[in-house]
């Protein structure tokens, strides 16, 4: 048995950004980076099913699409239990499906069981990279999957997806088959500092990406959002900004 | 390529009033705009809007949603159309087949779109990055359609009143290989957050479950019903009937008082109708400054520890 799980390193803009001289990037020393939080989900429920119902020589295999700098993202999750890391070399920010396109000869070379993705990134939020590879790798999808029931050697799984209002509809999927993996699915496990030291230690395959043809859009600037009339500012220590609350509660409820 | 085709976005028999935002966006382009109602009965669906040029209809044998059905209905719709753009809403059901349509037929793409401009013939959509924090306005491939997933609530209702003419359009639909087996409603909770004047909502901010006590306590002190985002709900610290977000409630309070909460997109669907927003946040950045009229960069411990007192 064999899960893929797609992870990202995501983003993370501080308390202030700036731009690139041409107005089409961030800054990137304005950036912190991270685990993409659905892709710890993910991981955490391809480890479940690989400890619950899996066997000898199960795998959850991670793969991500970025420079060296991503494989940080990639150790967290071999940390957590993945058994290897597969890392598609690309330095270029990209669309949902380009990165696709850059995920899916990894991910058929493997012939997973299951593929799974986050349900979106929480920098770029697109929810749609995992819909999209489905559809390269011919699989049957489920897009934003909160529990998963599945047996290695069922040709079919039962998933629950996650509908607005917390609606929950309940699916039956071919197997193999592509899920989106929403935030709440499970708890994921903290890594151990033993883990986390054998992770670094662990050796990452790099592959060079395939083609990607054309992009499916070119951001031609990039800017920070007009506030509009803007929130206005409570100033002073807490004991000021409580009292103006206290004052505007009191007036909006009158 | 001509004009703009639209897929109604509806669910459980129900018409999103996200469909009337979706041809409020397709006035931003040129051409016809064509309404495709996907349903098993799409004529139940009463979609003549003011903007709509045409209404096809494509019956279905199934009520029920499944992206494999859809996808391939989409797919007959642009062969037989061939539009310029093709609008989604941005719904768990789009997300399920619009990025596959995308990627089969080497579409231009993004999704979470809030702003749609035609300039010299070509489509520019606005969206946001890095967690709201920027904006961003995308162009696409000159040759091909665009299919954009909008917004919900980033565009006005379409008015009632328009006078398109209807038809049908038969689709030879695959088996699914994802099936509907049954709905199962949210829990109902203790308290309906959706009928509150006043919402004291808290976030990852709070840190840790034991916070919450503190929380419901000035809640209460406050007389305001206590809510909380969707990490809170993740975590198991809290029930989904006191989530404020796309997939919680959506509210609408005279007031709505943050802490601890960024203001991720899902959220802001949820409350930024809210009649006075509130923020209480350490990050001078966060998204939820932008649909905040009052704002204080501050810990949420140390303001909650203040209106604790003045209570």
């Amino acid at each position: 048995m064999k899960i893929v799980v797609c992870v990202k390193q995501v983003a993370v803009l501080g308390d202030e950004v700036e731009f690139t001289g041409d107005e089409r990037e961030v800054d990137p020393d304005y950036l912190d980076f991270a685990l993409n939080e659905w892709d710890s989900y993910a991981t955490e429920e391809a480890l479940r099913i690989r400890e619950e119902v899996g066997g000898e020589g199960d795998e959850v295999v991670v793969v991500s699409v970025g420079d060296a700098q991503v494989e940080d993202a990639m150790r967290r999750c071999l940390a957590m239990g993945a058994d290897r890391a597969i890392r598609v070399d690309y330095s270029r920010s990209a669309d949902p499906i380009t990165v696709a396109r850059l995920l899916a000869p990894v991910a058929q070379r493997e012939s997973p069981d299951l593929v799974f993705c986050g349900v979106q990134s929480s920098d770029g939020v697109q929810a749609a990279t995992g819909t999209a590879l489905a559809e390269l790798l011919g699989l049957p999808c489920v897009a934003v999957v909160t529990r998963i029931e599945w047996e290695p050697s069922a040709s079919r799984a039962t998933v629950r997806r996650e509908l607005e209002g917390g609606l929950l509809d309940l699916t039956e999927v071919d197997t193999p088959a592509l899920l989106t993996i929403q935030t709440g699915i499970n708890q994921p496990r903290y890594a151990t500092l033993r883990a986390i030291k054998q992770a670094e230690q662990k050796q990452i395959e790099v592959v060079s990406p395939a083609e990607q043809g054309e992009p499916a859009y070119r951001v031609r600037r990039m800017f920070a959002p007009p506030k509009g009339e803007g929130a206005q500012i409570l100033a002073g220590g807490p004991a000021d900004i409580a009292q103006r609350i206290r004052e505007i509660v009191a007036e909006r409820l009158k | 390529m001509n004009g703009t085709l639209i897929v109604t976005e509806h669910l459980r028999g129900e018409l999103r009033e996200l469909t009337r935002e979706l041809v409020t966006a397709a006035q931003q382009l040129s051409g016809p705009v064509t309404l495709a109602v996907i349903a098993r009965d799409p004529t139940e669906f009463d979609v003549n809007f003011q903007g709509v040029d045409e209404i096809v209809n494509v019956p279905l044998g199934q009520e029920e949603f499944e992206n494999d059905v859809y996808q391939a209905a989409l797919e007959a719709l642009i062969a037989d159309r061939q539009p310029h753009a093709v609008l989604l809403g941005f719904t768990v059901n789009s997300m399920g087949y619009g990025p596959a349509v995308a990627a089969k037929l080497a579409l231009g793409f993004a999704s979470d779109v809030h702003g749609i401009a035609l300039e010299d013939g070509a489509v520019i959509a606005t969206r946001s990055f890095y967690g709201g924090k920027v904006d961003a306005e995308l162009e696409f491939p000159a040759d091909r359609p665009v299919l954009l997933l909008v917004r919900p609530t980033a565009f006005a209702p379409a008015a009632d009143g328009g006078n398109a003419s209807a038809r049908e359009f038969a689709v030879e639909l695959p088996p699914a290989r994802a099936r509907h087996l049954e709905f199962e409603e949210a829990a109902a909770g203790d308290v309906d957050i959706t009928t509150a004047d006043f919402l004291l909502s808290v976030g990852r901010g709070i840190g840790d479950k034991e916070a919450i006590p503190q929380f419901e306590q000035l809640a209460d002190k406050l007389g305001a019903v206590l809510s909380v985002s969707r990490p809170l709900v993740d975590a198991g610290w809290m029930p989904n009937a006191r989530q404020v977000g796309q997939s919680g409630k959506t509210v609408k309070p005279k007031v709505y008082l943050a802490l601890g909460i960024s203001g991720a997109v899902q959220h802001l669907a949820g409350m930024k109708t809210s009649g006075t927003i509130i923020a209480v946040n350490t990050d001078p950045e966060a998204a939820i400054f932008n649909v905040a009229h009052f704002g204080a960069v501050a810990d949420l411990f140390d303001v909650a520890a203040e209106l604790e007192k003045l209570s």
